[in-house]
């Protein structure tokens, strides 16, 4: 096809995303360029006399959809606004109790590793003759100081963005434009001039269709990339520049979350903050945050070193929600919203070039994430924050953003940073997990207590690699003509296989309440209202669709978190159902193929899409 | 037409539809659950009226398109980011209550004394657009009060079509009962049309049409004066339709079995 004309626009900085990151990165951008009384203190080079033009794009359709319940310190939100009251942001409380508790396996289905197995038998063994283990739940006497959130708040991100966006939108300094999802960034001589927004007006495939209108090219000076670490922009400067040497992006995990109002009789005080560890499978963890008005939010984490391959995060989570310990505080309990999301576990391991000539990352897509703490959110904003003074600098000083300008202004700062002292402590906490549940815990431990001096030696494969075949996985339980047999019967009814396989291992069947436990589609109806415009192509792609006709795990269909990836009754490659997508990103990581060309990707590809959820309590 | 029209949109904001709304009352009469916390987007049937506006501006030269537009300030300016983007307009804002309890004459008598307030606004060229009904008051009056209030009196509701004759006049198509149109001519400007679902899909987000806006809607919103509507009807009692929700997956069954289900549950 013979290249487009696209219209194209001038501006001064085009931002990627708007996350907590990018909330920090205005926020702190906008104050700086006016002063007091609201008279601008930088011009604009592209429209003179006028202030600095500021634009982001972000590809949901409101400003605080589709992300997640939340504790933290808030250390860096603090720091922007001093005197910070939780009662100007909705859903907000501050922490008042922490526990965490290790969860027994009610039902003997999950996956534990001998030690645990005879540490559990203790475990219920006391708890028949002492208050120590209850509910089939042993509560830890001690949480290390390096899992501690008080004092901290427990919040919505999706309130806080939308909270935070407004006051950025209100000083009329900057511009978010929900529903306009960026396609890639445009680069010319090595340095990035902008970015293109996605075609619209496009068939499935991405071909012109009805009311065809190419994406527009948004030339700036300044491309600040803040779209996680699924975010097409912010993958494809990745697969530009490649990592820097020694980076990986190989550890991730599926949040799946709900918003629920709890059952009446319900006792759980506002701000109490529950983790657990130990089940539905060993190194699932979950957690529950009560915010206001008897409000919950909850949810697992399914990790990529779960190295089952027939894993799924919504039955999980039921299962979870199910277990005694929990099923006391929220059995007639309501959902409210429900959603889901990737997380980039490999923290300051993950980092990606964090500038160069035009662009600078923030946020979860920079590595940003402490993988001790299990903190995102606060260390998001303070990169915006970090890169906002530094960028305030340089415009005042009429620098233009080189790599040179930008590493002066902006990573020295994040490198001096007591964010980057603890992602350093950080950096290796998790790489026992990757060995197994019990080295997991036990190198959190010596990382934390040792301040990262020592750290257990982890499992790098990257994550299709880790994947074992559902008959190696099963051999002990199934043998491979049942599996097969079981694999028939789902290919004949075009059903994941999944449910069939936990079933016959043991999981219990979910009863449904139909408030709390619903099927997976009616959580999709009730809970993650999902929107998906007209006129956009698919986002997931199967990069070599012949390689999937030969996949037996077909994880990228067990792992969806909307059921947007189904079987194909015809026997081809998965469809893919765009109006079903959450935008989670879970089946990037969890195809158990590699991709075709690009080294440590796999064989999806995530692209530039519009909608998605539509909650902003999540 | 040369001189083109001045064509006035009236459009609030309803909470987005696939939120979970939940009617409660509190001090200040009903409202919905956690109403500030919900998003919010443009009323649908407002959207149409906005769409055939611009549409109709695009195709009469000289024409121009206000959005006037009630709501609590910080909600509308989020919705503007997202409408800012489809067509061109001027804003108008009164920064008010977008609550479906609000009384429909006191809503209508606030925008007609905005739109009366319009600098240079030509009422010889008027068309007032709105919606026929709306996603959270479906009391269908607010239209017609707000031409009554202007002293237009050439109404029409429930349009689907809309076209400028060689004349100057105007052909409107408006439903009626029973799936037909009815088919009327007006000679020309000034009228008011509550739009049904008109006959333009939603047009692309189109970012120079947001900078376009964007320059005249925050100006808008900064100086928004506050709207406090002071009577309105009492309510005795207010609930959401029960939902009962029953998912089945049923495969390959024969067109008639899901006819007669359907029949059977719309008759249960």
């Amino acid at each position: 096809m013979s290249e487009i004309e696209r219209q194209s626009m001038e501006l001064d900085i085009v931002c990627v995303g708007f996350g907590p990151a990018m909330a920090g990165f205005l926020t702190t951008l906008t104050r700086g360029l006016a002063d007091e009384n609201g008279a601008p203190l930088l011009e604009s080079a592209v429209m003179p006399g006028m202030p600095p033009q500021v634009i982001c794009y972000e590809r949901a359709d409101d400003i605080g959809f589709g992300v997640s319940g939340v504790v933290s310190k808030a250390r860096g939100i603090k720091e922007s606004f001093p005197g910070f009251d939780p009662a100007q942001v909705p859903m907000c409380a501050p922490v008042t109790h922490e526990t965490v508790a290790y969860l027994l396996d009610p039902h003997g289905a999950s996956r534990r590793q001998e030690l645990l197995g005879l540490a559990d038998k203790a475990l219920g063994f006391a708890g028949k003759y002492t208050s120590c283990c209850r509910d089939q739940a042993f509560e830890l006497p001690y949480i290390p100081p390096f899992l501690c959130k008080e004092p901290g708040y427990v919040f919505s991100i999706g309130q806080f963005n939308q909270w935070a966006g407004s006051q950025v939108m209100g000083s009329g300094l900057a511009q978010i434009w929900p529903s306009m999802p960026v396609a890639r960034v445009i680069m010319e001589e090595g340095k990035v001039v902008g970015v293109r927004l996605a075609d619209q007006g496009v068939d499935k495939k991405g071909n012109p269709d009805a009311c065809f209108m190419p994406g527009m090219d948004i030339r700036a000076a300044l491309t600040v990339i803040g779209d996680g670490p699924v975010g097409p922009v912010g993958r494809n400067l990745d697969e530009i520049l490649g990592l820097p040497e020694g980076n990986s992006q190989r550890d991730w995990a599926l949040g799946m979350k709900m918003v629920v109002d709890l059952p009446e009789d319900c006792d759980l005080p506002e701000g109490y903050v529950l983790h657990t560890f130990g089940y539905p499978e060993p190194d699932i963890f979950g957690f529950l945050y009560v915010l206001p008005d008897r409000v919950a939010s909850l949810g697992i984490f399914v990790p990529s070193w779960l190295d089952i391959p027939v894993r799924t995060a919504y039955r999980y989570l039921q299962h979870w929600m199910t277990h005694p310990y929990l099923w006391k505080h929220l059995k007639g309990g309501k959902m409210r919203s429900w959603g889901a999301k990737s997380l980039l576990e490999s923290g300051r391991r993950g980092e990606p070039h964090l500038v160069g000539d035009g662009f600078a990352r923030i946020g979860e897509g920079s590595g940003s994430t402490n993988v001790l703490t299990g903190s995102g959110v606060d260390e998001a904003w303070t990169t915006g924050v970090m890169l906002a003074e530094g960028v305030l600098k340089l415009m005042k000083q009429n620098q233009p953003f080189t790599k040179y300008n930008l590493e002066r202004a902006y990573v020295k700062r994040r490198r001096e940073s007591e964010l980057e002292a603890e992602a350093k402590i950080a950096e290796k906490a998790r790489d026992g997990f990757g060995k197994g549940f019990i080295q997991g815990l036990a190198g959190m431990a010596l990382s934390g207590f040792t301040t990262g001096r020592l750290n257990m030696p982890g499992d790098h494969r990257d994550p299709n690699q880790r994947v074992p075949s559902i008959e190696e996985y099963y051999s002990a339980r199934l043998s491979a003509q049942e599996i097969e047999a079981i694999r028939e019967e789902c290919a004949a009814k075009g059903e994941p296989l999944h449910d069939a396989l936990m079933d016959r291992v043991g999981w219990p069947s979910i009863e449904y309440d139909g408030q709390l436990l619903v099927s997976h589609q009616d959580a999709l109806l009730m809970g993650g209202k999902v929107q998906a415009p007209g006129g956009y192509a698919d986002h997931v792609v199967f990069a070599d669709p012949n390689v999937c006709l030969k996949c037996r795990e077909r994880i990228c269909i067990d792992m969806c978190s909307g059921q947007a990836i189904a079987p194909d009754p015809e026997g081809g490659a998965p469809l893919f159902d765009r109006e079903k997508c959450v935008h989670c990103g879970a089946c990037v990581w969890n195809c158990s193929k590699p991709h075709p060309t690009e080294p440590g990707r796999t064989n999806v590809e995530f692209r530039a899409g519009a909608g998605g959820l539509h909650s902003v309590e999540n | 037409m040369s001189a083109g029209y001045h064509i006035v949109v009236c459009g609030g904001i309803v909470p987005d539809p696939l939120q979970t709304l939940e009617p409660v009352q509190g001090p200040a009469g009903w409202g919905l659950k956690n109403e500030l916390m919900l998003p919010a987007i443009l009323d649908p049937w407002a959207g149409h009226a906005l769409f055939e506006a611009a549409n109709l501006a695009k195709n009469v030269p000289g024409s121009k398109v206000w959005l006037v537009s009630m709501g609590p300030k910080a909600k509308l300016q989020q919705v503007m980011m997202t409408i800012a983007q489809k067509v061109p307009f001027e804003l108008v804002v009164l920064d008010g209550p977008a609550s479906g309890f609000a009384d429909a004459h006191e809503t209508g008598a606030a925008l007609a004394e905005a739109i009366a307030a319009i600098p240079g606004l030509d009422t010889s060229r008027l068309l007032v657009f709105g919606g026929w009904q709306s996603a959270s008051r479906g009391a269908g009056a607010t239209m017609q009060v707000i031409g009554e209030k202007l002293g237009i009196f050439e109404q029409f509701q429930g349009v689907d079509k809309l076209e400028i004759l060689a004349d100057g006049a105007l052909r409107v198509l408006e439903r009626v009962e029973g799936g037909s149109y009815q088919d009327s001519v007006v000679s020309g400007a000034p009228a008011v049309f509550g739009w049904a679902t008109g006959e333009l899909p939603e047009p692309p987000n189109n970012p120079q049409v947001g900078m376009q806006n964007m320059r005249l809607v925050m100006p808008a919103l900064q100086k928004a004066k506050p709207v406090k509507l002071e009577k309105g009807p009492e309510y005795s009692g207010v609930q959401i339709p029960s939902q009962k929700r029953e998912t089945r997956v049923v495969k390959d069954a024969p067109v008639d079995q899901i006819a007669k289900e359907i029949v059977d549950w719309l008759s249960a």
